[in-house]
């Protein structure tokens, strides 16, 4: 199966007043066509640079990128400008975090949506009555009740979950073949969540398009990701089908978040373990692996050896960077889940 | 929005009146020249100075004349004569606000068709040459006082005494129903005098609001949409950038309709500002008075017009 996109070796660093910031480190991914790769990890852990640099808009005198991204195989990061514009909205688009900030306060959520289509509309144009309805039919497309009126509204005359459809609907378009959203459901109210990430699926699978969720949020992965990578300090620590990834999870990271995240069929009573520490400096990351500062499983040799991510002994599909042996991993993860049932 | 416009202009009314009652009362308390005297000439008989004031209306109490004027204006749309000229002081102003509003409104024209390009090149070309230019440019331009380089550009450009004889100098100014040829050329330098400082100002304040904008998440989508940079600079940043911009375009005009007596004075334009200066140097107090009524109704109008403008603009304003 052929990757819609494929990220390999991405590394993008920021040149900053204080030192270089490493803020993506050797990334590597792909995604197929109607399938979703869930990327998780805490704020900070390079997750949107990520997204972002894939999209061609992180570029300047002060960043600094390396590596591949290909969508259907052609190579983004050295494409000219023109060439990015063209793809940018129309092949590959992006949904981003907050609604509000993300759409243009003075424009009309109609226009801002046919501005889309027209933009990409090629050198036959699109007439701006072609474009309305097209909108109409979009906003229809992400249930938008009584579309032929909102299509003419403002932003904040929208409710939040509204806001997130209209720029779902501007981000879809022109069909792209990869969506890319970036944390789509953090600024919204919990049952409003659900119907975001439903939307999505569905449109995933009527457009056929390779979907890319951006989160922090384990439960919106469990969702939604056929396909899990966690991040951690720039790089990916484990990378796994998410089934399998939330059966069995390899690093005592990934074993943090789970443990972290609040579920309704844990039992009453039963605590929410935080990851302690903070997220490390990207300017200087620990040495060896750059967890063992907040890993509690952490060995002298760990703190100079720097893991890198390997298949997992038994499951080729399943990789991990993490240096303490697979028994002893299956072991650990075996006590905290009965822990956690007990 | 028709409820408030109305609210608005009442208050506006209140306050021209409060407006005239100051200008009243600080002309007269004020030591200023005697109008009578000034009327009189030189070595006139006490006699002849009584019987001025008598006619002036001057012999009465303050209150009865303040009163006097006020019914004056409100009946009969009267603002009085000039002490000085005898002219009535409504056709004084009349026949001059032509030249101010040729005068501000050229100027508007001039400083917004150089600080806006100015200001959006500057903010997305942030720290080149063209921004630090602009940068420099601007402080020079806030600066430097109007009369000063209203002073310079007549020593270098006017055709009479300038270095360079390129254009009309000062007491040029001919209407523009005369000839409008000879109206645009003599204009021309007090447009661009007028409009440096306000250009200067203008152009900074648009380069701080287009950098801050153009890091806003809408511009990221924005060019996430795949919009031409140049779209995304012109029809996405400067839409949200430029409405501080109208609103204060908006308040300047009103406070430059009401005279801008340095350029005035200077370039010798015939204008509401210039009708002011002189009344004050005559101690004119009706024509002193009428100008500054004008200029009070043109400032009050303005706001009310801004705002009514900003609602346009900024739709969340509308319902709020």
């Amino acid at each position: 199966m052929s990757a819609a996109l494929r990220v390999e070796d991405l590394r993008v660093a920021f040149d900053t007043r204080a030192g270089l910031v490493q803020a993506v480190d050797g990334v590597s991914f792909a995604v197929a066509p109607g399938r979703t790769l869930g990327i998780v990890g805490e704020s900070g852990s390079g997750k949107t640079v990520a997204a972002t640099t894939a999209m061609g808009l992180l570029r300047g005198p002060r960043v600094r990128v390396s590596g591949r991204v290909e969508l259907d195989g052609e190579e983004l990061l050295g494409a000219s400008p023109d060439r990015l514009r063209a793809l940018r909205g129309d092949a590959i688009a992006m949904v981003f975090q907050d609604p509000l900030s993300a759409l243009h306060p003075l424009l009309r959520v109609g226009d801002q949506i046919a501005e889309t289509l027209r933009a990409h509309a090629g050198a036959r144009g699109l007439s701006r009555a072609a474009a309305r309805a097209r909108a109409v039919e979009l906003l229809d497309q992400v249930a938008i009740p009584d579309a032929r009126r909102r299509v003419d509204a403002y932003p904040h005359e929208l409710s939040g979950g509204m806001r997130q459809r209209a720029l779902i609907a501007m981000a879809i378009a022109n069909e792209p073949r990869v969506l890319i959203a970036d944390e789509p459901t953090t600024a919204l109210d919990v049952t409003v969540q659900r119907q975001i990430l439903a939307l999505l699926r569905r449109l995933r699978d009527e457009l056929g398009m390779a979907m890319v969720l951006i989160t922090h949020d384990l439960g919106v992965v469990a969702e939604t990701a056929d396909e899990v990578a966690v991040m951690y300090a720039g790089r990916i620590v484990e990378q796994a089908l998410a089934a399998e990834l939330f059966a069995a999870p390899r690093h005592p990271y990934t074993w943090g978040l789970l443990r972290s995240m609040p579920r309704l069929d844990a039992p009453v009573g039963s605590a929410l373990v935080p990851i302690p520490g903070r997220p490390p400096s990207l300017i200087h990351p620990p040495s060896g692996c750059r967890f063992h500062p907040r890993c509690a499983y952490v060995r002298e040799r760990h703190r100079s050896v720097d893991p890198s991510l390997e298949p997992v002994i038994g499951a080729p599909e399943h990789r991990v960077a993490c240096l303490l042996p697979e028994t002893e991993r299956r072991a650990l993860w075996a006590a905290l889940s009965a822990e956690s049932v007990r | 929005m028709a409820a408030y416009v109305l609210r608005r202009v009442l208050w506006g009314l209140v306050l021209l009146v409060l407006v005239s009652l100051l200008t009243f009362v600080i002309f007269y308390v004020l030591p200023s020249a005697d109008p009578a005297q000034l009327r009189a000439g030189r070595d006139a008989s006490p006699a002849t100075l009584h019987q001025i004031r008598v006619s002036l209306g001057l012999d009465r109490p303050l209150t009865v004349q303040y009163w006097t004027f006020l019914k004056r204006l409100v009946l009969h749309a009267d603002l009085g004569f000039s002490y000085f000229s005898g002219a009535s002081v409504g056709s004084l102003l009349l026949d001059r606000l032509p030249a101010t509003i040729s005068l501000t409104l050229g100027a508007v024209v001039v400083w917004l068709l150089v600080a806006v390009p100015l200001g959006v090149v500057s903010a997305v070309r942030r720290g080149t040459w063209v921004d630090k230019l602009t940068t420099g440019g601007a402080l020079l331009g806030i600066s430097v006082p109007v009369y000063w380089l209203g002073l310079v550009a007549l020593y270098l450009f006017a055709s009479d005494i300038g270095k360079f004889p390129l254009l009309p100098g000062a007491g040029s100014y001919v209407p523009f129903t005369h000839d409008p040829w000879k109206w645009f050329t003599a204009l021309i330098l007090p447009w661009l005098v007028l409009a440096s400082t306000f250009a200067a100002v203008y152009a900074r304040l648009l380069r701080g609001n287009m950098i801050e904008v153009l890091s806003e998440d809408y511009v990221r989508t924005a060019r996430a949409k795949g919009l031409s940079e140049r779209r995304v600079v012109w029809r996405h940043g400067l839409r949200a950038a430029v409405t501080p911009l109208v609103t204060l375009a908006g308040l300047d005009i009103g406070l430059l309709l009401g005279g801008a007596v340095l350029t005035e004075t200077v370039f010798g334009i015939p204008g509401i500002g210039r009708l002011n200066y002189d009344a004050i140097t005559h101690a004119d107090y009706p024509v002193i008075q009428g100008t500054v009524l004008l200029a009070a109704i043109f400032v009050i109008v303005a706001n009310i017009v801004v705002d009514v403008a900003y609602a346009y603009l900024d739709p969340r304003v509308r319902e709020a």
